[in-house]
């Protein structure tokens, strides 16, 4: 029987994977043809969903994007014989899927597994290497784990960039009765969706990753705290946590080890500032999402006071091929200091958006123009803002700026989580400006008064910089704010919504009347 | 206004409540157990929740009041999500939301006369390589415009 791949990944289905799928079934039972129909992750190709893949013994076939309508047309070409040269002569033929250029060109390390396999079929995960890592794991001693992880080079991917190994040192040598793994699931960076890709479409190698984590320091409980934004995601984890459970994945005794790991997923509640770690440790106890001042940090005294690792998604999804491959393997990709890979999110308006991983050092202009397609809209892509809504807006004499963490850092920007919205000559900076400070506003904890009040009347004086009032003096009163902001803020929501906000200034004053002489006053 | 609780909203409350009380940090997931079978949390129920959890009803005022999420009155049937934030602004989320809000004879935060749809703003529905982006009930839709938002509703609330 021909196993035919429909994807059942958020975006797919937002596209209509879900008719595509239904459609194609129908079609298939009306013809009295066979096929197995099977629901994978996406492949990260957004303009080609639904993707629909057929496998032949070459490998797998893709056509796309597959609407219902064209469902008929793709049986009258046969293209369930998917090289078959009536299948070949559809329009929706792309080829063979592992051939397309956009995923030959990508280094697929974290996600390796995403798009190929079934997410919650946990045969199909041990088929493509899945559990190796712990296994690896279960035979060398917690520090041991910690120093592989740290010669990896791994750092941060949630976007403070701190290396994962140290942080988990410090959990690791911490005396403590109960220790916690804590994933930030939060995901809340405008332009970003890798983390929502790995648990809607390899929930196992997260659960592997934070099972890994738990057993390197000592911490038997877990949990995943996931945006309440992301409804498939918990509904995918939920599914893989219990058939982990089940086959002795998680749980007590975990493959005969005596080691103990128990994961639950909690659910967030709309708020942004809950991806701050130690705001979100707050909710994790059921209290507001207060953010708290460090020292002490989480790794010290983290969930309910015990020492707790926190870590992004994806630093914890990665953790499974560092003990695969090894630590070296994973460190030989990158740039500098930035080692490894990196998963990109294409967003705003790209012909070409999707999920792009490659070892750090790739050029923005190659993201934008090679894997992008340039912009959605035709117009010239006018201003890119990389590392969610508190990263900095780069002009196209940025552009060949390396993606790598020191070099981001030279130019005043950010990585972040790797998001990256592309906005075209139609943008209105000053008003992309008014909103960094409006959902400072609307996010802020309220704990300190640069980032409560500080937002607020960032609000207004760009609402008089744009009615024209008083020029010179907003402009300084709008320095003169962030400067308070950027200084004066507890955590990084008010202390970082002024890269968006100057960098917007420095390098569109147009947009905020002013000539580039008046800019740089 | 107070909404009175159905014999049966009571029941399920309770039940929620008792499952909750020894969970550790369990007020989050408490509040959202509620609400994702009463549709919101009844303001009324605090003092319950304050009693098995040991808290002031003024904490779970608190934490209610804290989150975007909940909210504390019956909505519309369906729930209507637009995204405001960056990436779905590139490609036209505010012609959108312009566009909905007229159409359904709306603002953010208000249900339309039929009862049917309530309309939120959201930040980030993790679509935005489908921007502009919707959400209506549970489900995510990527390359929207006014009029296929409008069949939706059609399609999804009055059919
Ligand atoms: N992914 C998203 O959706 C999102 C949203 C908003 C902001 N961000 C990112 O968050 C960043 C800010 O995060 P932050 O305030 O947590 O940064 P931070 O620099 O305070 O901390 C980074 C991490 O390192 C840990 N750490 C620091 N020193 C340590 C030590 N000596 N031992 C052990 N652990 C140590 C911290 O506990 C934390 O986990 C921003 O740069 C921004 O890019 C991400
Ligand atoms: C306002 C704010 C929001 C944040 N949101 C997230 C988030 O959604 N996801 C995330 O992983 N980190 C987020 N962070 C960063 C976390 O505080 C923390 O650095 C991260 O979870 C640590 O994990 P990592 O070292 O694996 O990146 C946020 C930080 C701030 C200041
Ligand atoms: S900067 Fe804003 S969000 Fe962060 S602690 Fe201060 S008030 Fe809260
Ligand atoms: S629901 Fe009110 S701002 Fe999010
Ligand atoms: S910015 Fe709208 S879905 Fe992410």
């Amino acid at each position: 029987m021909v196993k035919v791949y429909v994807p059942i990944d958020s975006t797919a289905l937002s596209l209509g994977a879900e008719r595509t799928a239904k459609a194609i079934v129908a079609e298939a039972q009306a013809r009295g043809i066979d096929i197995q129909l099977i629901r994978n992750g996406s492949r990260g190709l957004f303009w080609l969903e639904p993707l629909v893949e057929v496998e032949l013994a070459e490998g797998r076939v893709a056509f796309g994007p597959v609407q219902p309508k064209d469902v008929a047309s793709l049986f009258d070409a046969n293209f369930i014989n998917a090289l078959s040269d009536s299948a070949k002569g559809h329009p929706l033929y792309l080829g063979l899927t592992e051939e397309l250029a956009w995923l030959k060109t990508q280094q697929r390390l974290t996600f390796t597994r995403v798009g190929i396999t079934d997410p919650v079929s946990l045969e199909d995960y041990l088929a493509h290497d899945g559990y190796k890592g712990l296994k690896n794991a279960l035979a060398l001693s917690g520090a041991d784990i910690v120093k592989a992880v740290t010669d990896s080079g791994l750092r941060g991917r949630g976007g403070a960039a701190f290396p994962t190994g140290i942080k988990w040192n410090t959990v690791l040598n911490a005396p403590a009765e109960q220790k916690y793994v804590v994933c930030n699931a939060d995901e809340g960076d405008s332009g970003t969706y890798s983390d929502r890709m790995i648990m809607e479409d390899d929930p196992f190698v997260l659960i592997e990753g934070m099972t890994i984590a738990g057993i390197a320091v000592g911490a038997t409980q877990g949990y995943i705290y996931l945006r309440s934004e992301y409804p498939h995601a918990l509904k995918t984890l939920n599914e893989a946590i219990r058939r982990a459970n089940i086959a002795g994945y998680l749980g007590e005794n975990i493959q005969g080890s005596g080691k103990t790991f128990h994961l639950e997923v909690r659910r967030a509640a709309g708020a942004y500032v809950c991806g701050e770690e130690t705001s979100l440790l707050e909710s994790l106890e059921g209290k507001r999402g207060l953010v708290r001042f460090k020292p002490p940090l989480p790794a010290i005294e983290g969930l309910f006071g015990k020492p707790t690792i926190v870590n992004n998604v994806i630093s914890l999804a990665t953790v499974p091929i560092i003990l695969d491959k090894g630590a070296q393997y994973y460190a030989d990709y990158g740039m500098g200091r930035s080692r490894g890979t990196l998963p990109i999110q294409l967003a705003g308006n790209l012909k070409q958006t999707g999920l792009v991983e490659l070892a750090f050092g790739a050029t923005l202009r190659e993201l934008l123009y090679d894997y992008g397609g340039g912009s959605a809209s035709g117009k010239p892509i006018r201003a890119v803002q990389v590392g969610g809504p508190l990263g900095a807006y780069l002009p196209e004499s940025q552009f060949d700026t390396p993606l790598d963490y020191e070099e981001f850092g030279k130019i005043w920007a950010v990585l972040g989580h790797g998001g990256i919205v592309a906005f075209d000559e139609t943008a209105d900076m000053a008003k992309m400006a008014r909103y960094a400070f409006e959902f400072c506003a609307i996010e802020s904890c309220g704990k300190c008064t640069p980032c409560r009040i500080g937002s607020t009347r960032g609000v207004e004086v760009m609402d008089k910089i744009v009615a024209g009032k008083n020029h010179p003096q907003n402009v300084q009163l709008l320095r003169d704010l962030s400067d308070t902001m950027l200084n004066g803020s507890l955590c990084a929501l008010g202390g970082m919504t002024p890269y968006p906000v100057l960098s917007a200034l420095n390098h569109f004053p147009e947009d905020f009347g002013l000539s580039n002489k008046e800019a740089a006053a | 206004m107070d909404h009175l609780l159905s014999q049966e909203q009571q029941t399920l409350i309770k039940a929620h409540i008792q499952a909750h009380q020894h969970v550790p940090g369990g007020l989050m997931p408490l509040l959202h157990a509620i609400q994702d079978d009463i549709g919101y949390v009844p303001e009324i129920i605090y003092p319950d929740i304050s009693k098995a959890l040991a808290l002031s009803v003024a904490e779970v005022h608190g934490v209610v009041s804290f989150y975007h999420h909940f909210r504390t009155h019956p909505i519309g049937k369906h729930v209507l999500q637009i995204c405001r934030a960056e990436s779905c602004q590139a490609m036209g989320s505010e012609k959108l939301e312009t566009e909905l809000k007229s159409r359904l004879g709306v603002d953010y935060h208000q249900t339309t006369q039929d009862g049917k749809v309530t309309l939120l703003p959201v930040y980030c529905l993790g679509n935005c390589g489908c921007s502009p982006a919707v959400m209506l009930n549970d489900e995510v839709y990527g390359r929207m415009n006014s009029e296929k938002v409008s069949e939706l509703i059609a399609e999804v609330c009055h059919g």
